[in-house]
């Protein structure tokens, strides 16, 4: 066994915007336009069926996805049920589900 | 020489203030109003944001002036027809008469929104569920309580109901319902310190002079709850209260919270009246359906018809003192319009 000297690697926290890559962001706006409305209020989240039981959230999941930070996002999106609840609660029309759908189809395995 | 007669519809705050700059012009205005007093919807307010002076000395006054200069008033009287001929604007009135003017001013105002079209939250469902409406009427009764006579021991407001959102057509920001929201909380926590009270937003709007300071007062004097997150639904209990669900957006986390009374900060909209107007005089309407003026800057209170002048709400939300200036600027423009007639 190695002996632990106390040296410990952290990751990088900061969303690294001049690395990140935003293709599947940008084909996932190409697919469903509305997502560029969204102003974050949460409406999404709170009436979220998944969200109830998991820790599930996703106006944070779809920000990173639109900041490129993708290494997470397929584990989270497997918590949705995709019962379209929050498409009906958008106050600015954003076809939530459809955004989704998209990330499941176009996030790597 | 022109007649120099104005017809103003609306005896709201613009409407009268536009009749009384236009008397003070040499104007021979006629001011008609629907409702059976004047005042508009100033009349079922208590106190103004932010000088929490008394909506009734603001509508007294105008009155007041309205009687001293002997302005000639229609009460209960609607605009059935508007039409332009001939360089005159006709308006026929529901009653029966008609009347002939060199130029009219539109100052219509504009509908509340209705909160029974957001069912999720419950509006006309739970009997503590209150807009913010029927809140200032209870401020202005001097008697705030819920639907058991009781007082609230917690208190939530919801801002942007009915504005900025697409679910039900409005997508404009109805830009007072912000202030009022920090106002109402304020007053609650003045007649119950200890009542707990949450305001939920999604951006909070402090435009006006005076505003932000408000709003830092709710904070640090009234340690009002500010929550990021607008409420997706409510459900009634047992005990009469209100269960909300939200997400506290900047924790990122779901957030639920029971409280006695929930008080949803209604938006302005426009009337259907406007698309009347925009049908018979061939003015224009903004997609919200609100009138448009010519310009947003020097013509603001012009529109595309000759003779025909907006002032007020009904060009977009306005607050009450924003209302009254442009009524000026109106009553000065159709001032200017008139005396080149002649």
């Amino acid at each position: 066994m190695m002996k632990n000297f106390g040296y410990t690697i952290n990751t990088k926290r900061a969303i690294d915007l001049d690395k990140n890559d935003l293709s599947i962001a940008e084909e996932v706006m190409r697919e469903v336009p509305s997502w560029s409305l969204c102003i974050g209020c949460g409406s999404c989240t709170a009436t979220c069926t998944a969200g109830a039981f998991t820790d599930y959230n996703f106006r944070k999941t779809h920000l990173l996805a639109r900041r490129g930070d993708i290494a997470t996002l397929r584990k989270e999106l497997d918590k949705c049920m995709l019962c379209g609840k929050c498409v009906l609660q958008c106050p600015r029309g954003v076809n939530t589900r459809g955004v989704i759908a998209a990330l499941c189809r176009l996030l790597p395995q | 020489m022109a007649a120099k007669r104005v017809i103003v519809i609306g005896g709201g705050v613009s409407g009268m203030q536009a009749a009384i700059t236009l008397k003070k012009q040499g104007m021979t205005p006629l001011l008609i109003e629907k409702d059976i007093n004047l005042g508009g919807k100033l009349c079922r307010w208590d106190r103004l944001f932010p000088s929490q002076t008394p909506a009734k000395e603001v509508v007294e006054s105008l009155v007041g002036q309205i009687s001293e200069l002997g302005i000639r008033t229609l009460l209960c009287c609607e605009v059935s027809e508007i039409a332009r001929n001939e360089g005159k604007i006709e308006v026929s009135t529901t009653d029966g008469n008609s009347y002939e003017a060199e130029a009219v001013i539109i100052a219509s105002g504009f509908d509340l929104f209705n909160a029974t079209r957001k069912e999720e939250y419950g509006y006309k469902i739970y009997p503590n569920v209150i807009t913010s409406v029927d809140l200032e009427e209870m401020f202005k009764e001097g008697r705030v309580v819920c639907a058991d006579g009781k007082a609230p021991r917690s208190v939530a407001f919801l801002h942007c109901v009915g504005s900025r959102d697409r679910q039900v057509g409005n997508c404009h920001c109805s830009r007072v319902c912000c202030i009022t929201g920090v106002k109402q909380a304020m007053e609650i926590k003045e007649l119950y310190p200890d009542c707990n009270v949450y305001n939920f937003y999604m951006d909070m709007r402090m435009f006006g002079s005076g505003y932000e300071e408000l709003y830092t007062k709710a904070q640090e004097k009234y340690r009002i709850n500010f929550i990021r997150g607008r409420i997706s639904e409510c459900s009634g209990t047992i005990d009469s209260g209100v269960r909300i669900k939200a997400e506290d957006t900047l924790a990122g986390r779901p957030l639920k919270l029971t409280v006695d009374m929930l008080v949803l900060l209604v938006g302005k909209q426009a009337p259907a009246l406007n698309a009347k107007f925009a049908s018979e005089l061939g003015i224009t309407v903004s997609p919200d359906g609100f009138l448009k003026g010519m310009d947003c800057f020097e013509n603001a209170t012009r529109t595309s018809v000759e003779g025909v002048f907006v002032a007020g709400t009904a060009t977009g939300p306005k607050n009450v003192g924003e209302s009254m200036s442009e009524a000026v600027k109106a009553a000065m423009d159709v001032s200017e319009y008139i005396n080149t007639l002649s």
